[in-house]
Formats: C-alpha cells, sequence, structure tokens
C-alpha cells in the first residue's frame, strides 16, 4: 500500500506520510501559495509542484529529495507571437501533471489553460507544445468549463503503448493520439451535453468531461464524470455508455477507477450546476463494484451534519492496491479511507481549499 | 540610467534588489534589468511579453498606459517601481 499522499490546496503543498493506523502530516511547502498540481514520478522519486501565483503567474518547482529542497523550473510557455501579441496565448494554469509511460524516463505531461499539452523529456526542465493538438482547427469551437478558457485536465498514458495518449478537456472532449501527441482525433461517441442546443447534444468537441480515470490494469475501461452524468467507455474512449438514474446525483467532478478492477470505481455526486454542493446536504462517495450496474453511497466515516463540501476533479484518488482512497474538499476538509472507501476517516478540518490529492 | 525597484511580496519568490538600468522606454529598461536577472521576466511578463494581469509598474508617479508593447516613455533618472496590484491575489 502507498505510504505518502500530497495535498496541493490554496495555500501551500501538503505532504502526508502514514504513522501507523494513522496519518499525519507537519509544515506545508510553498506556505500561502496557490499549488494547482502535484504529481509524484515514481520512476525516479521526484516530486513536481505547480503553483499558480495570484500576481506573478504560474511556476513550476521539482524536488528529487522527496520534498525538503525544491527547484524552480520553466514553467511551459507559449511561443511569442510574431504579431498580435494583445490576443496571442499565455500560461494560465497548470492543471494537472502526469508522467509519460515506464519506458520513458524523465518524460512529464503538463495539461494547461488555455486547452493544451506539453510535454516535457527532461524531468521538468524544458517544455514543447504539443502543436498537432494546438493547431486542430476544432479548437476554436471549445470553451470555458469553470474557468475562463478551455483546458486539459486528464491525461491518459497508456500503460501498454506510451504512445498512446488520450486527452479529457473541459469543454473540449474527449481526444486521442496513437503517435506519441503529433496527431489527434476527437472521439467520445455517446457523451451527451445538454447545455448546448438539442441538435448539438451529441457534438464530441463541446463536451465536458470533468474527469477521465484508466483502469491500470484493463486501459481500455475508462471512467467519465461528465457535467451531464456518469460514463463509462469499454474501448479506450472511443465510444461511452451512460448510467442514468444514479442516485443521489449523477453530476460530479472527481472519479477513480480500481487499478486493477475495471468494475469498481468511485464518485462523489453533487447537485448539478449552480449549487454544487452535496445532494441534501450529505457528503456521499457513490461507489460501484459492477460496473455501474448499481452504485452504492458511501457515508460512513463523512459528515453526519449538513456539509457544503465540494470535491474537485482531481481531489480524490486511489492507491496502487484499491484500498487506500483519499479525498480533498473546497472547504478544507481531508478524508481518507484503508478499505476500498467504504469506511472514512476525516484527518483535517481546517486545511485550505483542496485542488488535488495524489498518491505518492 | 532608471532607478528600478520591487516589490517585497516579489522578494520572496527571487532575488531582485533595486538596481539601475539603461533605456528610453519602460520596455528598454525592463529588458536591460532581465538581461541581468533572466528569471525574474517571468515573475513580471506574461509569455508575450505583456504586462502580468495583477502587476504595476509605475514610472514615478504613474501608471505605466502601454501593458502590452511598454512603450511608456523613461527619462534619465526617472524612478521605476514594479508592484503586486491589489487585485489578483
Amino acid at each position: 500500500m502507498t505510504d505518502v499522499f500530497y495535498v496541493a490546496s490554496r495555500k501551500g503543498l501538503f505532504t502526508y506520510r502514514r504513522n501507523g493506523a494513522d496519518w499525519k502530516t507537519a509544515e506545508p511547502a510553498f506556505l500561502g501559495e496557490p499549488v494547482s498540481a502535484v504529481l509524484k514520478d515514481k520512476r525516479d522519486g521526484a516530486v513536481y509542484a505547480a503553483l499558480n501565483l495570484g500576481h506573478f503567474g504560474c511556476k513550476l518547482h521539482r524536488s528529487d529529495d522527496d520534498g525538503a529542497t525544491w527547484k524552480e523550473l520553466a514553467p511551459p510557455a507559449f511561443a511569442k507571437a510574431e504579431d498580435g501579441a494583445e490576443d496571442a496565448p499565455s500560461l494560465a494554469l497548470i492543471w494537472t501533471l502526469e508522467t509519460g509511460g515506464a519506458d520513458e524516463p524523465g518524460v512529464i505531461y503538463a495539461g494547461v489553460i488555455p486547452g493544451a499539452l506539453f510535454r516535457s523529456e527532461d524531468r521538468g526542465e524544458s517544455w514543447t507544445l504539443m502543436e498537432g493538438l494546438w493547431n486542430r482547427e476544432e479548437r476554436k469551437g471549445w470553451f470555458g468549463g469553470g474557468y475562463d478558457k478551455p483546458g486539459v485536465h486528464s491525461v491518459l498514458v497508456d500503460p501498454r503503448n506510451s504512445k498512446k495518449l488520450i486527452l479529457g478537456i473541459s469543454c473540449g472532449g474527449v481526444w486521442k493520439s496513437d503517435d506519441r501527441g503529433e496527431t489527434w482525433r476527437l472521439c467520445g461517441e455517446g457523451l451527451r451535453s445538454d447545455y448546448m442546443p438539442p441538435d448539438q447534444a451529441q457534438d464530441l468537441n463541446t463536451q465536458d468531461p470533468h474527469r477521465l480515470a484508466m483502469c491500470a490494469a484493463a486501459p481500455d475501461t475508462i471512467w467519465c464524470q461528465h457535467h451531464n452524468g456518469i460514463f463509462l467507455s469499454r474501448d479506450g474512449g472511443e465510444s461511452f455508455v451512460e448510467f442514468k438514474d444514479v442516485k443521489p446525483a449523477v453530476f460530479g467532478f472527481a472519479v477513480a477507477v480500481h487499478p486493477g478492477a475495471p468494475e469498481t470505481a468511485w464518485l462523489v455526486p453533487g447537485v448539478k450546476d449552480e449549487f454544487r454542493v452535496p445532494v441534501d446536504g450529505r457528503l456521499v462517495v457513490n461507489k460501484t463494484t459492477n460496473g455501474g450496474k448499481s452504485f452504492s453511497p458511501q457515508s460512513n466515516g463523512l459528515p453526519a451534519e449538513p456539509s457544503y463540501d465540494l470535491i474537485y476533479r482531481h481531489a480524490l484518488d486511489v492507491d496502487e492496491t484499491g484500498a487506500r482512497l483519499v479525498m480533498g474538499s473546497t472547504t478544507g476538509n481531508l478524508w481518507a479511507s484503508d478499505d476500498g472507501g467504504d469506511n472514512w476517516r476525516q484527518l483535517s478540518a481546517y486545511l485550505p481549499p483542496i485542488a488535488q490529492v495524489a498518491f505518492g | 540610467m532608471a532607478r528600478v525597484s520591487f516589490t517585497d511580496n516579489l522578494q520572496k519568490h527571487l532575488p531582485c534588489p533595486p538596481t539601475s538600468a539603461p533605456g528610453e522606454t519602460v520596455r528598454a529598461v525592463m529588458d536591460a534589468v532581465f538581461e541581468e536577472n533572466a528569471p525574474l521576466r517571468g515573475y513580471i511578463l506574461d509569455d508575450q511579453d505583456r504586462l502580468r494581469k495583477h502587476v504595476n509598474i509605475f514610472v514615478n508617479d504613474e501608471a505605466v498606459s502601454d501593458r502590452v508593447a511598454l512603450s511608456d516613455p523613461v527619462a534619465e533618472n526617472d524612478r521605476v517601481f514594479v508592484f503586486q496590484a491589489l487585485s489578483g491575489g
């Protein structure tokens, strides 16, 4: 089981380490700074932290000693426009960081706002814009979801073939590459958006997949918490089926899948759109163990009184065994489970708003 | 040479002591500053070398008006202040 996890919060990066049956943390790194993404590279032990400084832009740091010291790296950047600089792109948020394949040591991906993917081949020292995606004409049809500009929030690397990539874009649908990001095609048949005119509800390019989660042992199984509901793909994101009438709600942001059991997944439902709070004030984790045939809301250890916690799309994670889970909220609550999400324990009620939790 | 100084809030991220720099526009002065302190550029300017949305530059008592090309004039012995805006925190 994984004995460390990271909490990227509005006011710093917290590291939690297993301490017997409990978890403990110490002073955060980057105290006072918004941490938008964190990544532990299990191939070489490096930890990456992306900051979104309110005034001074997006920054990227790497630690090679498990957080004792940090080195600032040049963050991904858009090329300077030759003319028309007024509207030219500039990095607004590093929304997600992911490692490349096991056969690609040092390769890191960054999904960003405005909607783009960058890759580093040298442990974050330098970055290349994946122009094959950026130059797609369809990109002009994307729009912001939550943020002003569209963004790449999910980067899935196929463990069987690290040239195969899948992206989730809000709002720009599901995109696949089979050649390590050189060329891309739009996928996601079956996704549905009711925020578009009826005739465009099936339009692949304007779908809002809030989060994609790939099963490590069965990479063609991809769970999707979408703006309009819960979807599952059995063919590597080419097409999805929808689960309707799931109680207490089909809306949410986060989804995690058991790394060894593609039928088992966890989601955190909420009241959709303008509310974004737990249904009836009852925070639950919705768990399925049968591929979505049924869902079982888990509430043991979660607030018994009315709660208004929202779990952001990166703020639910499962460890490599599928037994340990961790979840953090915009209210600064942090919970962990040791038994596959059936029972939860509150680790803190006093953290800053949480953007991401990630096992190390 | 203009005298250039930086908000204390920037000092916690990277060293940027007060300095002097030549140039007849804000762009020229700042480019001269970045020549000596390259990591500072990304904290003050965005990817397109525009002034970051929540950073302000004053020439003496006047906030710069051109936040894209940074063409506001700078005279010999002017003081250039780089501030953190109160927005954006």
